[in-house]
């Protein structure tokens, strides 16, 4: 075998050490491209509604048309009788012992048994040999409901004759709760608020409401199920993670996990949408009944109905400063409506009271979050998970503060700034850069885009273009009535799964030679959701392995669980077991390469040793084999799990712990032309400044920043899902009436990416997918009230709201 | 389920005769989306897009004679000369792949008051041609809304045009909604000049149980114009009379709370429109209106 | 019933169709095309755009008997239909209206089916080629849609301002990009084939 001259001649005292991946193209840090683009873009890219099986049955899913109700009878003669008919299922017919599913507690019928506890909960399934064979056949499912009062807020949940959402609770935070129709509470005390109150020379007060709000991910709830001959099945669903949707489903099934096999098809976005389980069991219940594959696609309205929504909440806060500006105290109520079921609540009261006071620094505090059972539809999380509703409600109050002290408000913001080191209410320090007075300094210091910019247009001087109006084609006003405002706000998000849950993922990565080419495969049971994670595992390989074919491979249940893409978590998580397990096989090969070469030149035992464009070269860059050459047909091959430090839970009197892994910021500025007279707005600039850590790939971390700045325009102006206050049914499950921003709607979102490495976290990055989602709605409405001097405390916010008609 | 395709306009009053349930579709912009969520089953589904007439439309001296099932598109690329006021509302239609599709004779055929044509319709003046195996009728645009989604049409009866009067004058049409585009009007207004005749007609959608035009202001405004020799004058119209017209068309509607706006505001909103239109089609008959880019 | 058209150039039966499908549906479930997607199936979302004799449509809103004797394009046969385009009608498009097939470029131009193989392979229409390069692809779900409606946009419009790529793509929605990326695709798109034309 040759050995390489040493390739570049270098002046002499220079240092000219390689860093492991420096030298491998598409590595971290590049704006490589999707892996699964060409495939989106012809379209033949398989979504979980895309499946298609000879022979397969089509599910449907009866719901309650009520909202609290006992079901006195249901009677399913004549759907059975219905040709084409194959299967109908109620309670009685689940085949287990378990009958229930949750994320945490265990709370939700898999099929409703003797109560329905929210509009739309799952009654009835039947399988039939087309979809309208199916609808008709539901209707004539004939259920008995008899009324039950109706639970709509904290007022009827914990009155002393509440009728109990659920009675006998046995989970682990029924002991802890004042009410049995609150889900969990967590208060947090830090110092004494009420003390450092007596300083304040100004104290400011709110009473603010956050609406609730849909993910509206695109790709409708959908799966296929494919009974197996050993009396398992397969599963090919979208979700976020397989193996708490598998933990979740093979108990009802009575099966053994190994036997549910899951396959992830194509996620049309998620946005904490498919945390919990929605047809996964009742396709897989339709399939091992009939005996033959079934799949099951949610049309929109029944998506509105088939997941959870994003927490509304009611917040009171009270922040307290002295003349010069600083905090002397924070006092808030946060009470957040859970729905029927509990889902993800507890973790989202959590995430809400450790982040209520936000990205600045205050010692004396007094928190206190809770969420609610009711008989509204059923809340879990939404991207920003409890931090965004705080968010909307402590940036309010900042601007309140400013105005009473007659400050400017990023001053005051910046002022008050937290910083690495600054503790949180919890305790815990914030022990990475927190450069939160920097990105407000970043967005204010953007040249505003130019005035009136519906006069610009045209060759004569006196043209209007509409399409820069509020109101825009529908042609609502020309200039009348139009006032411009700017608004700003600053968030804090944590990164990960906290207070002591065991996060971890698991990678495998096996690398061997095919064709002469050293070719690595990466296969983890991560979600792809479109947030990228693919394309980055794609990178971490190539920078950590020095090799340029990569593949990953489709997720499954195959391979240890990747924990759920959510919380912000993937690239730092599961990007993290790749990278560790990729360092596992760099290992293995160099030791391969010891046994088999280490006699050809000292520098196996004694050099640095990286992998880079395929092969093996020392740190001062020269090459001792090829991977080729090392590996022959041997296969390296390691399947590792890895965490990231551990959290802690938050005590339950104080609050206080370490609880959260990582802390990620954004700031934005608002810019925005109201129509004062029709209430109507148009956000013409939303610009964003974000500190990543690290971009392992730039463009995707953009196009998060931008997605995610863009779901909190859409819930300061239009995003709201109205829920009747008497009977507690959804009045607008539809894409007509549950409005997401079009692109007439979204102004520029120009970003601007810090990278303050966290030096706790793979290669310094931090989360970003959740921060983009908390300051954006703050900084819409912020903005809004400087165009209109209103308070507006509400939102999204409607045009009478403006209009105070 | 039974799928009818006539292939003539004759073919298809024998069907409508033969099945007067049956619901005719043709840009499928409204019927589809029921019966994609299952609000509607009905025995005869009939297929209006075989007979081509329906898809033209003929300029003549006085009116512009619409074709059923001319799409909203080809209203706002080739007859914003001639219905000005209709070609705004057309803009304003969702968005452009359901104005591939839709077109004013659906409109009227569903006849929801958020329907977008039908201010533009109200305020321009318009006759619908109504025809059956029994003959044809002209049915006045005033008397055809009968009630919520409820229209003059006997069950075997197809709309076959939309005789809409030609612009005289200027015309404008706005439309309140919370997203730009693809949004079902909180309310809508429509309003035309007819210096021909000394009138201004108007046009309300989507606050009251029909679309309604608000007569009221009309009879006050045109009168208002006439006793200040405004139409001769051209001069600017006093913001009192302005004013008062806002107010009484505020005055014309009848609206509800529901998911998309409450009934005051739809009140306060139209009186504003009112203003606002009055305010440009003025601008415009003196002369010394802006030009609008962007189609508007 | 049965329902006879033409999809991406190749002609296509249905059998036992229910009378109340749409378009989409039988695109998805019967032929095998499922590029075009059910988002919401009512309308409001543009993720189930399709071209219907060259005009771009809602697949959801059609019903499948109304699809009779006609020409669909989905995104499954839009890098075909580019090709088409250049070949036949270079510069301009088939937005004339008057579109012949010359008997040689029928004789070139040939639907290519729908197998995952070919996906890697297959040349990728200017718009198609240009979501990908500026990053305008995240979960996906939307990207079809917009496609067909971008394709028509620079078929008629070479050069649309922002404010026109904005109103042409107003009927498509998108939950994951806000949009930006989306623009800087269809600028891309546009400025390429300018070069291209040069």
């Amino acid at each position: 075998m040759a050995l390489h001259p040493r390739a570049a001649s270098v002046p002499a005292g220079t240092p000219t050490k390689i860093t492991q991946g420096s030298g491998t193209r598409g590595g971290i840090g590049e704006s490589t491209l999707r892996p699964d683009g060409t495939l989106k873009v012809t379209g033949e890219f398989a979504y979980s509604s895309d499946m298609w099986h000879e022979d397969m049955l089509w599910g449907h899913t009866l719901r309650s048309t009520v909202a609290h109700a006992e079901i006195r009878s249901i009677d399913i003669g004549e759907a059975v009788a219905t040709p084409g008919v194959y299967a109908v299922l109620t309670y009685d017919d689940l085949p287990a012992e378990m009958k229930n599913y949750g994320l945490e507690i265990q709370d939700t019928p898999v099929l409703a048994h003797g109560k329905v506890r929210h509009h739309g909960e799952p009654v009835a399934l039947v399988a039939a040999d087309h979809p309208e064979t199916a609808r008709r056949a539901a209707a004539k499912i004939k259920i008995d409901y008899a009324g039950l009062p109706v639970i709509t807020d904290e007022a009827s949940a914990t009155a002393p004759d509440a009728v109990l959402v659920h009675e006998g609770r046995t989970d682990h935070h029924a002991g802890h709760v004042p009410h049995p129709n609150i889900v969990h509470r967590q208060p947090i005390i830090r110092g004494d608020a009420d003390a450092a109150a007596e300083r304040a020379d100004v104290i400011v007060t709110g009473d603010y409401v956050f609406g609730m709000q849909d993910q509206a991910f695109l790709g409708p709830e959908s799966g296929l199920a494919l009974p197996s001959e050993d009396g398992g099945v397969e599963l090919y669903v979208a979700t976020q993670w397989l193996h708490s949707d598998l933990r979740q489903i093979a108990p009802v099934l009575g099966l053994p996990e190994d036997k549910v096999r899951m396959t992830l098809s194509g996620v049309g976005g998620a946005f904490g949408g498919r945390e919990d389980l929605s047809m996964q069991i009742h396709a897989c219940l339709l399939a091992l009944r009939t005996g033959k594959p079934v799949k099951m696609v949610y049309n929109r309205f029944e998506s509105f109905f088939g997941h959870v929504h994003r927490h509304p909440a009611k917040l009171h806060y009270e922040h307290g400063a002295t003349r010069d500006g600083k905090l002397t105290h924070m006092k808030c109520r946060i009470v957040l409506d859970g729905g029927a079921y509990a889902s993800a609540s507890p973790a989202v009261v959590g995430n809400a009271s450790s982040l209520a006071v936000g990205p600045y620094a205050v010692e004396d505090v007094d928190i206190e979050a809770i969420a609610l059972y009711s008989n509204n539809p059923p809340c879990g999380a939404m991207r920003g998970f409890g931090a965004v509703q705080a968010c909307f409600a402590y940036e309010a109050q900042m601007d309140k503060l400013a105005a009473a002290l007659d400050m400017d408000p990023v001053e005051l913001r910046q002022l008050n700034a937290m910083e690495q080191g600054t503790l949180l209410p919890t305790g815990q320090p914030v022990d990475s850069p927190a450069p939160v007075a920097e990105l407000l300094r970043r967005v204010k210091a953007r040249p505003l885009p130019p005035e009136q910019q519906w006069l610009a247009a045209g060759a004569e001087g006196d043209s209007v273009d509409v399409r820069a109006l509020p109101g825009g084609l529908s042609n609502t006003t020309h200039g009348e009535g139009v006032v411009r405002g700017v608004g700003y706000a600053v968030g804090l998000k944590n990164v990960g799964f906290s207070e002591g849950f065991d996060d971890y993922s698991t990678a495998r990565v096996r690398m061997e030679v095919i064709n002469g080419e050293p070719v690595a495969t990466v296969h983890t049971a991560m979600a792809e959701v479109g947030q990228g994670g693919v394309t980055v595992h794609a990178q971490i390989a190539r920078t950590e392995l020095g090799v340029n074919q990569v593949t990953i491979h489709p997720a499954d249940t195959q391979v240890g669980s990747a924990g759920s893409t959510s919380a912000s978590r993937q690239t730092y998580v599961t990007g993290g077991a790749v990278k560790n397990s990729c360092e596992a096989v760099r290992e293995q090969v160099l030791e391969i390469g010891r046994r088999r070469f280490g006699s050809y030149h000292p520098a196996w035992a004694t050099a640095e040793l990286l992998l880079e464009g395929g092969k093996v070269v020392t740190d001062g860059g020269e090459v001792l084999a090829s991977l080729a050459d090392v590996l022959e047909d041997e296969t390296v091959d390691v399947e590792l799990e890895w965490r990231h430090r551990p959290t802690e839970p938050f005590d339950l009197r104080t609050g206080q712990g370490n609880g959260h892994v990582q802390y990620s910021f954004a700031a934005h500025r608002a810019v925005v032309e109201v129509d004062t007279e029709l209430g109507l707005v148009k956000v013409i600039e939303l610009a964003c400044a974000q500190d990543v850590g690290k971009a392992l790939n730039p463009l995707s971390v953009v196009g998060q920043i931008q997605g995610g700045t863009t779901q909190g325009l859409g819930v300061a102006v239009m995003e709201e899902i109205i829920v009747d206050p008497k009977t507690a049914k959804v009045r607008n499950p539809s894409f007509t009436d549950y409005l997401i921003p079009t692109i007439l709607d979204t102004p520029a979102i120009p970003v601007d990416v810090l990278e303050l490495a966290d030096d706790h976290a793979p290669y310094g990055l931090r989360g970003i997918g959740e921060a983009p989602t908390l300051s954006s709605t703050p900084a819409v409405l912020a903005a809004i009230r400087n165009a209109t001097g209103l308070e507006l405390n509400r939102t999204p916010v409607r045009p009478e709201h403006i209009t105070g008609t | 389920m039974d799928f009818l395709r006539p292939a003539s306009w004759e073919e298809a009053l024998a069907a409508k005769a033969e099945h007067p349930t049956a619901v005719p579709i043709a840009g499928g912009t409204d019927v589809m989306v029921e019966i994609n969520f299952d609000h509607r089953r009905p025995g005869h589904l009939m297929d209006l897009n075989r007979i081509g007439e329906l898809s033209e439309w003929q300029v003549g001296p006085d009116t512009v004679r619409l074709g059923a099932s001319v799409p909203y598109s080809a209203v706002m690329k080739h007859l914003r000369a001639e219905l000005p006021g209709l070609a705004l509302a057309s803009h304003t239609v969702a968005s452009p792949q359901i104005r591939n599709r839709g077109g004013v004779g659906g409109n009227l055929g569903t006849a929801s008051p958020a329907g977008d044509a039908h201010p533009a319709l109200l305020a321009a003046g318009a006759e619908v041609e109504a025809a059956s195996v029994r003959g044809t009728r002209m049915i006045p645009i005033d008397d055809f809304y009968t009630g919520v989604k409820r229209n003059a049409l006997a069950p075997d009866e197809l709309i076959r045009a939309v005789h809409i009067k030609k612009a005289d004058g200027p015309q404008q049409y706005s439309k309140v909604g919370t997203r730009n585009a693809m949004v079902i009007a909180v309310c809508a207004f429509g309003l035309a000049l007819h210096p021909g005749t000394r009138t201004v007609r108007t046009g309300i959608g989507s606050a009251a149980p029909t679309p309604v035009r608000a007569k009221e202001a009309e009879a006050f405004l045109g009168a208002a114009l006439e006793e200040g020799g405004f139409w001769e004058s051209g001069k600017i119209i006093t913001p009192s009379v302005a004013k008062q017209f806002a107010q009484l068309a505020a005055g014309a509607c009848n609206p509800i709370d529901d998911v998309r706006g409450t009934a005051a505001y739809r009140r306060h909103a139209v009186g504003i429109m009112a203003r606002r239109t009055l305010g440009w089609t003025w601008e415009q008959y003196r002369g010394a209106g802006r030009t609008l880019e962007g189609a508007a | 019933m049965r329902v006879n058209f033409t999809v991406n150039g190749r002609k296509q039966e249905a059998d036992d169709v229910w009378e109340g499908e749409s378009l989409l549906y039988v695109l998805r479930e019967r032929m095998g095309l499922p590029g075009s997607k059910n988002a919401c199936e009512q309308g409001e979302c543009g993720s189930c755009t399709v071209r219907l004799d060259g005009v771009p449509v809602c697949s959801c809103l059609v019903a499948a008997g109304q699809a009779e004797g006609r020409e669909v394009v989905t995104v499954e046969g839009l890098a075909d239909y580019a090709r088409h385009r250049d070949d036949a009608h270079p510069g301009t498009g088939c937005a004339a209206g008057a579109c012949g097939t010359s008997l040689d470029a029928a004789q070139r131009w040939q639907a290519r089916p729908a197998d995952g193989r070919s996906a890697e392979a297959a040349e990728l229409s200017p718009v198609q080629q240009a979501f990908i390069d500026a990053g305008a692809v995240q979960c996906g779900f939307c990207t079809p849609g917009l496609l067909v409606a971008a394709d028509e946009l620079l078929e008629a419009q070479p050069s649309p301002s922002d404010e026109d790529i904005r109103e042409a793509l107003s009927g498509n929605l998108c939950r994951c990009t806000g949009y930006e990326k989306i623009l800087d695709a269809v600028r891309l798109a546009a400025a390429r084939q300018e070069e291209a034309v040069r």
